[in-house]
């Protein structure tokens, strides 16, 4: 596909995406109380985006992931959190 | 379809569906005994297929404790030795979804005695990997558990839920990679055919994760339609969503279609 086409099927949804990320930023910034390990990650992934490097979504999915190699001693949750807490 | 409604069924089969491999998985509760686990597995040997035939379906299903259930290593002993039981019934294909979910060290204790039971028994495996910030990790770690057993073959192994930083080690490793299609969490329909685009249509398919969470049995369809939209041809698509699933599942004896 050309760049024209891509745009001409994906430029409104993707519109609509960066604004609602905007808004959920606005959200977390107008709400009281602080934040946690998530919202530091998620402004890590975001910076992914303006680096100008190629594979921005393979990027941002590292940047959220935990990087370590070793098993965990025990599992105590089942759930995802969705960023590793050790994110610097 | 444990999970889901008849409704799904009959949606699936309208949109050009022609069978359902359902593996097993966590129930969204922890079940109590193994009795619990040899319920489920009648219900995913006797009932579904039936259920599924009504509207023209087949139905395969793998059969597994689930990782999410795996840090208790005494039930997935006591599951394991029930497997075996209906290891024989026509609609089963294999072992699966196994895999980790936080990547502990019992999740990975029980993994190992997965796919020992699959490479005991000649079963195609289909490999759970971990959510989100946990997926990176778990999947190299199921990588080298499966790599480390010199019975299993990796094109005998489906890695499912890949994602732009995993597919590619996956797929070097010599294994199928599964993209799971969700509205929120793993792949979404316009990703899953970046990712074809980016690394080829050999021993990748696309499935609809179709669960207890917010999820869309017709996701295939869709992003069937995805592809259409950005130009690829009929062939290609038929080959990923239809010939690249029977290539995969063809191993396994009882699978015909």
């Amino acid at each position: 596909m050309t760049r024209q086409q891509v745009l001409d099927l994906y430029f409104m949804e993707n519109r609509a995406k960066l604004i609602d990320i905007g808004a959920f930023i606005d959200r977390i910034e107008r709400a009281t109380g602080e934040e946690d390990f998530r919202m530091k990650a998620f402004r890590t992934a975001l910076g992914e985006l303006s680096k100008g490097q190629p594979a921005k979504a393979r990027r941002v999915l590292l940047s959220l992931s935990d990087p370590t190699t070793e098993p965990i001693s025990v599992a105590t949750t089942k759930a995802a959190s969705g960023a590793w807490p050790g994110t610097k | 379809m444990v999970s889901r409604v008849t409704d799904d069924y009959l949606d699936m089969a309208a949109a050009g569906c022609q069978a359902v491999c359902e593996p097993a998985f966590w129930a969204g509760f922890d079940r109590s005994s193994v009795d619990g686990f040899f319920d489920y597995f009648r219900q995913l040997t006797e009932h579904e297929p039936k259920r599924a035939a009504k509207f023209g379906l087949l139905h395969f299903t793998w059969l597994c404790i689930n990782p999410k259930e795996s840090e208790d290593v005494k039930l997935a002993e006591d599951v394991l030795s029930i497997i075996p039981k209906f290891l024989d019934k026509p609609n089963v294909l294999g072992i699966g979804e196994i895999g980790l979910n936080k990547n502990s060290r019992n999740e990975l204790k029980v993994l190992e005695m997965h796919v020992d039971m699959a490479a005991k028994y000649n079963q195609l495996i289909l490999v759970h990997t971990p959510h989100l910030e946990d997926k990176l990790k778990g999947t190299r770690l199921i990588i080298e558990v499966l790599k480390n057993d010199s019975r299993i073959r990796p094109e005998r192994c489906i890695i499912d839920h890949v994602e732009e930083h995993t597919v590619e080690m996956v797929l070097n490793a010599g294994f199928w990679a599964g993209m799971t299609l969700y509205p929120e969490s793993k792949c979404t329909a316009a990703r899953a055919v970046d990712i074809v685009e980016t690394y080829g249509q050999q021993r990748l398919w696309m499935n609809s994760a179709c669960d207890w969470g917010v999820s869309v049995p017709l996701a295939v369809p869709y992003a069937a339609l995805e592809m259409r939209k950005r130009g690829h041809t009929a062939e290609a698509v038929d080959k990923l969503v239809y010939q690249n699933p029977i290539t995969f599942l063809s191993q396994s004896p009882k699978f015909k279609i």
